[in-house]
């Protein structure tokens, strides 16, 4: 986790128009790391990776490699490499001519270019398949191409947009598994855009929560969900309960709130409204004073063990360590 | 099945008039093409035989049918080449909106809308008062081009709406130079769609009349050929070369389709058994 090689972000600003994309963000992502730039459709995050990747002028602000202004450089000079979000695998072009493209353009001779090509190919298990056209891929064949295409330029950072969302939820599952092996077999950086919680909690070391152009909130999965720092961070990542007392605002982790038909030490009174079995767990929402829509998440053992019904009065509890006060 | 609805029989009934006035001609004088020795331009046929076609082989008293299809040929060749590259770059200059653009687009659009013997009657007369030759290859391949280039260019702004930008972003993603990028990733995905431009430059050329009237000079393409045979030639010559050109036509069209049928299948040949693996 060394800072020499790391990518900053400084004061980083995207305009379109009158429209801020992303207002001034600073950011460090250490090298060698995966990081995942989480947050919903239009909250910058596509935007900052297009700047990262140089494929969007950056309004303000600088983006340093490595301790390089890379800010104003083309794309290809920049030590980053990009996979598009359809892949964008030229469909005029072999396999191993897509992979081989940047060598190509650099001048390099057929067979040397070929044979590089081929070991990358190998690199992500796609070495008989060179002649094929991207045509007559799969998904999740074609995007191991455009890894290998992206890879054959030995970028530093390589860049990802959305890169499961085109699959099938099973694909989507292995191809995430086999990114997180590619990233840490090659020891360079991955920086993925995603609006999955799922995908950023399974794959990040670190996530970067986006909302309105602006950082939430950066922080390693386990912080990012267990601790949201702002509203928008809690709700966003989901199973968090948003309570209000005594003027500030709390989120407490639902299956970190306990639930008893008889007074708890410290309880609150609540009816429950009503039950949602999930198999593993059970979801009680109820409504409480000061938070009219809680849910408190119960293993299936212990809500069957001890089960409750809609309309039942019931006391609500968790520990103080569990209220995290949210910016407001 | 399902019944057909008498509206369905009524429209189809419609629609075959419609091919019949549409083709019925043509194929009424590729009959009478064939009309014997002694028959004349209308029906009865007086016995079948190839007496016309032969007459027309054996260069004639009236006009010059060779020169003229010759001449035809090469300036629906320069006329293609022309439109096509210029289509292509026009196209390509309309992918971004620049000061002036949509005036600039209507300009251009505009020469569709004006009567073409105008045009002709127009760029012929420029030609003789400024001194200038009126020749099939200067001032004639000037007022097709006043017909194809519109069309070229309504019909790359089709090509490049449906054309994904991101494949030249990862050109560029991978150190493509903008040169590089236009040679080896936009031309060889847009190539088939040129393919099309280039047909229709040539078949508007090659049977273009009105805006080459005023425009050929001394020297006629095809088409004013045939025109002027018509108020002088009275035999089914006349029919026999109508028939040829027709012919020509549709060889033209399937020698398109073949290069482009051959360049498809070129590529699938390349082995397809997608879905055998895994992922």
């Amino acid at each position: 986790m060394s800072r020499q090689n790391a990518l900053e972000l400084a004061q980083l600003t995207k305009k379109y128009g009158e429209t801020i994309a992303v207002d001034g963000i600073n950011q460090l992502i250490a090298s060698g790391t995966y990081t995942c730039l989480l947050g919903p459709s239009g909250c910058g995050k596509s935007s900052t990776l297009r700047m990262i990747a140089g494929h969007e002028t950056v309004s303000s602000g600088d983006i340093v490699l490595a301790g390089t202004n890379i800010t104003d450089l083309p794309p290809a000079r920049r030590g980053t490499a990009m996979m598009f979000q359809n892949y964008a695998l030229f469909p005029h072009l072999s396999v191993i001519d897509n992979v081989a493209f940047s060598l190509k353009m650099k001048g390099i001779a057929r067979d040397e270019r070929r044979a590089q090509a081929r070991t990358l190919l190998e690199l992500v298990d796609m070495a008989s398949y060179g002649d094929r056209l991207p045509a007559q891929l799969s998904g999740g064949q074609q995007q191991r191409i455009a890894l290998a295409r992206a890879l054959i330029t030995s970028p530093q950072i390589l860049l990802l947009d959305e890169p499961l969302s085109a699959l099938d939820p099973f694909l989507r599952l292995r191809m995430r598994s086999e990114l997180k092996r590619l990233q840490l077999s090659l020891g360079i950086s991955f920086i993925h855009v995603t609006h999955s919680q799922d995908e950023a909690m399974a794959l990040a070391d670190q996530i970067i929560v986006m909302n309105g152009g602006r950082i939430e909130q950066a922080g390693t999965p386990h912080e990012i969900f267990d601790a949201p720092r702002t509203e928008f961070v809690a709700r966003f990542m989901g199973g968090h309960n948003i309570i209000a007392l005594d003027g500030a605002k709390y989120a407490v982790r639902a299956d970190r709130i306990s639930l008893a038909s008889v007074p708890l030490a410290a309880g609150r009174d609540a009816v429950v409204k009503a039950i949602e079995y999930l198999g593993t767990t059970v979801n009680v929402s109820l409504d409480m004073e000061g938070a009219p829509e809680i849910t408190a998440t119960v293993s299936d053992s212990a809500f069957f063990a001890a089960p409750f019904e809609a309309g039942q009065s019931v006391s609500v509890a968790w520990q103080r360590a569990d209220a995290h006060e949210l910016a407001a | 099945m399902e019944p057909r609805s008498r509206s369905f029989y009524l429209l189809g009934a419609f629609f075959a008039l419609f091919i019949l006035f549409l083709y019925g001609p043509t194929i009424t004088i590729g009959i009478l093409s064939f009309q014997g020795p002694g028959g004349g331009l209308t029906f009865p046929m007086r016995g079948v035989s190839l007496n016309w076609y032969r007459e027309l082989f054996q260069q004639q008293a009236v006009g010059d049918i060779w020169g003229a299809f010759f001449r035809s040929l090469v300036l629906g060749l320069m006329v293609m080449v022309t439109t096509v590259v210029v289509s292509v770059m026009g196209g390509l200059a309309f992918r971004r909106k620049f000061r002036g653009s949509t005036p600039l687009f209507y300009l251009i659009i505009t020469s569709l809308t004006i009567p073409s013997i105008l045009v002709s009657l127009g760029i012929g007369l420029i030609f003789s008062q400024s001194g200038l030759d009126v020749h099939w290859a200067t001032s004639g391949f000037g007022a097709q081009l006043t017909w194809t280039l519109p069309f070229g260019l309504l019909i790359m702004f089709a090509v490049f709406n449906r054309f994904d930008k991101s494949y030249e972003e990862a050109a560029r993603d991978l150190g493509a130079t903008p040169w590089q990028t236009l040679q080896h990733v936009v031309l060889p995905i847009i190539g088939p769609s040129l393919i099309g431009v280039a047909l229709f430059g040539f078949t508007l050329s090659y049977d273009e009349f009105a805006r080459t009237l005023l425009t050929a000079g001394s020297y006629n393409t095809l088409p004013l050929e045939i025109f002027g045979m018509t108020t002088n030639v009275t035999s089914p010559v006349l029919y026999a070369l109508g028939t040829m050109t027709t012919l020509f036509s549709f060889i033209i069209i399937g020698v398109f389709l073949l290069i482009a049928r051959i360049s498809q299948s070129r590529r699938a040949a390349m082995g397809s058994d997608a879905g055998k693996g895994l992922v």
